[in-house]
């Protein structure tokens, strides 16, 4: 593999731009909400000058819950670069390939028959069960001639969602109090997040990461085709796995502590890809920040909205990103049936 | 050629059918036998004569209120939207020679459904206007999606990922709408997301009986070039059929039936999309399977709500049973369509 500079040139511009965003969101995170305070407010409450005051507490909660949001985006940016360079497909994220509501499905059932109440109970219901769909997905997608073709990729993903969601709501309606819990856990989104939840995701996030950062350029190879990266001496099979694992492992986590939250992969990616090019060792660093940027940004736009309620983050991300989808769809190889 | 073989032709047309004439016979007498086991059962269940006493006009103690407010609402939003979806989804199988392509996969139905619930929900309209609302929101998600799948050359497959795109879109407003209505509750999003039966009024139901009893017959006239459009463009074109016209006229009364049931039952999940190959599979097509696939979705329908009432200790919304009857088959067909490479 080539040496030296492998970004391209726009990279520094862009870099500074969504951390610039990535600045702007935390803060404006922290400021607006239910009830929108001051700089001096939040600066009092972070500093301690104010101790004791409803404030300090709204600031405190406040910065949890955006370092929760940054760090859950950047999962989700990964995870939409490595399910998309996996799957050699343009359209593969975690909630159009029904990997959200595989996890959900299994946490909806460790609430209601093992009565579980935590995400550190429930995070390995939600790994097994992002892993067990995203295998059948893809399993159903890639059938038949061509591999796994967009189309049949979403139409897979779609009637696997559709067919899990119906199971969620089955499941729940008998019970009242596994409903509240989770309500709770759906519609809390972000906003659930607390140390807690962090320290739980951070392990998954650091695995992810340097599991995506280890498969890149094996992901790059994988881009010319299967026979090619073989040819460069890349183990094709071995990449690709820990590639989707780490995928999976990301979308999966994310999902068990804050609810599923879709298309903040293929935004973040796509944005990225369209900037800077396809390279993934671009691509995982850089779809991080955008995911963050992404989430965040979408979670004070959801608090706004939604005032004095709030808007979950999850229902205005799918606004944002369906068009995308849309536009990706129109631009798909189809064949003409 | 001998008269021999015109006269095999011949008995083999007519027994096909008459199979047709069999079938549907018997589709509509499970249907009515459907209605009237969702008219007896319930918390108390009522004598067939009560029942009939009460649909005659007469009081009878306990069972009118019970039959004429809450079980006969159901019974006939079941089985017109069901009707409604199965016509709806036929039509725009047939036509497009796909069973993907139906207006639950392509999003038309969520587009419905979300203008409903801005003008229930937000506008809190009357039923009019609501069904024009969705009527109206059906159609224009319909253009759109044609519009943004036809590019180069048109294809199924890319307005089936438009489609679910635009799904996408609108379930996130449903939400967004539910909550700023403050009716984030399950059963309000269960309604408006899958479909639901419970809780319909009679009030509720003039603009779906309406609209299935005028826009039937005129799909049913239009069936013998729908069957023609079903060989392909060109061969329909050299038939004499103008397409362009025909499919307009099919779109519009499909979105209209499949439009006006979500106004009032909200999306019910699959029965659009698995009512026109089970009443294809059983009636064969010797004629269009216009009143055959309504009948199969009113069954459908009365069928899921039955057992989503009855069969288990707590009470089920109907579009949750479909979902989880419909969506193995979806996947069995997504499969077998692999297979096949025809995806």
């Amino acid at each position: 593999m080539q040496r030296g500079r492998f970004y391209p040139k726009t990279f520094f511009p862009v870099f500074l731009l969504f951390l610039a965003l990535l600045v702007l969101g935390a803060i404006a995170s922290v400021l607006f909400g239910a009830r929108s305070l001051s700089m001096q407010e939040v600066l009092d409450g972070l500093f301690g000058a104010g101790e004791g005051i409803y404030e300090a507490s709204v600031v405190q909660k406040r910065v949890v819950r955006t370092v929760f949001a940054l760090c859950c985006g950047a999962a989700l940016g990964i995870a939409g670069v490595l399910m998309q360079a996996v799957t050699r497909n343009p359209l593969a994220d975690p909630a159009i390939l029904g990997v959200n509501n595989g996890a959900a499905f299994f946490v909806v059932c460790g609430i209601s028959f093992f009565q579980m109440s935590t995400a550190r109970e429930y995070i390995w219901f939600a790994l097994a069960g992002a892993l067990a769909t995203a295998v059948f997905v893809l399993g159903i997608g890639s059938m038949g001639r061509g591999g796994a073709s967009p189309l049949k990729l979403v139409l897979a993903g779609a009637a696997t969602s559709a067919a899990l969601s119906s199971l969620v709501t089955a499941v729940l309606i008998p019970r009242l109090n596994a409903m509240e819990e989770f309500r709770f856990w759906q519609a809390g989104s972000v906003g659930a997040g607390t140390w807690d939840s962090f320290f739980l995701l951070l392990p998954f996030l650091l695995i992810g990461l340097v599991a995506a950062v280890i498969s890149a350029p094996a992901m790059n190879a994988l881009a010319l085709g299967d026979e090619t990266a073989t040819g460069l001496g890349v183990k094709t099979a071995f990449m690709r796995y820990v590639a989707a694992l780490a995928g999976v492992i990301l979308c999966g986590a994310v999902t068990a502590v804050a609810g599923p939250i879709g298309f903040v992969g293929l935004l973040s990616a796509h944005v990225i890809r369209a900037l800077l090019g396809p390279d993934v060792r671009v691509l995982v660093p850089m779809s991080a920040l955008a995911g963050a940027v992404i989430l965040t940004v979408s979670d004070v736009a959801g608090r706004l909205i939604g005032r004095p309620g709030e808007l979950e983050v999850g229902v205005l991300t799918a606004f944002i990103g369906a068009p995308l989808l849309i536009i990706l769809a129109m631009k798909a190889k189809v064949r003409a049936v | 050629m001998s008269t021999l073989a015109i006269e095999l032709v011949r008995r083999v047309r007519m027994r096909q059918r008459s199979r047709w004439t069999a079938v549907t016979a018997a589709l509509a007498v499970v249907a009515v036998a459907l209605c009237c086991a969702m008219l007896m059962l319930g918390n108390t269940i009522y004598p067939v004569r009560d029942v009939a006493a009460v649909l005659m006009g007469e009081e009878v103690k306990g069972a009118a209120f019970a039959v004429r407010t809450i079980r006969l609402p159901r019974m006939l939003a079941g089985l017109f939207a069901g009707f409604a979806f199965g016509v709806s989804g036929y039509v725009f199988q047939t036509m497009l020679r796909n069973p993907l392509a139906n207006p639950n996969v392509i999003g038309i139905t969520a587009g419905s459904s979300a203008a409903a619930v801005f003008c229930i929900v937000v506008l809190q309209a009357g039923k009019g206007v609501t069904s024009a609302a969705a009527v109206i929101a059906g159609l224009l998600a319909a253009l759109v999606i044609y519009g943004l799948a036809r590019g180069r050359t048109f294809s199924i497959g890319r307005m089936i990922l438009v489609g679910i795109g635009i799904q996408a879109m609108c379930n996130s407003a449903i939400t967004y709408l539910l909550l700023i209505a403050r009716e984030h509750n399950l059963p309000s999003a269960v309604r408006w997301l899958t479909g639901s039966l419970s809780g319909i009024r009679m009030e509720e139901l003039s603009w779906l009986i309406a609209s299935v009893l005028v826009f039937t017959p005129l799909i049913i006239l239009m069936s013998r070039p729908l069957q023609v459009l079903e060989l392909g463009e060109q061969t329909a074109v050299s038939l004499g059929v103008r397409t362009d016209r025909t499919r307009l006229a099919l779109v519009v009364g499909a979105v209209v039936l499949s439009a006006v049931a979500t106004a009032v039952t909200g999306p019910i999940a699959a029965v659009a999309f698995l009512a026109g190959p089970i009443a294809v599979r059983l009636a064969g097509t010797a004629r269009a399977n216009v009143i055959p696939a309504g009948l199969v979705g009113a069954a459908l329908v009365l069928a899921a709500d039955l057992a989503g009432q009855f069969a288990f200790p707590v009470k089920f919304p109907v579009g949750i049973l479909t979902g989880i009857i419909g969506a193995p088959y979806l996947l069995y067909l997504i499969v077998r369509m692999n297979r096949k490479g025809e995806l």
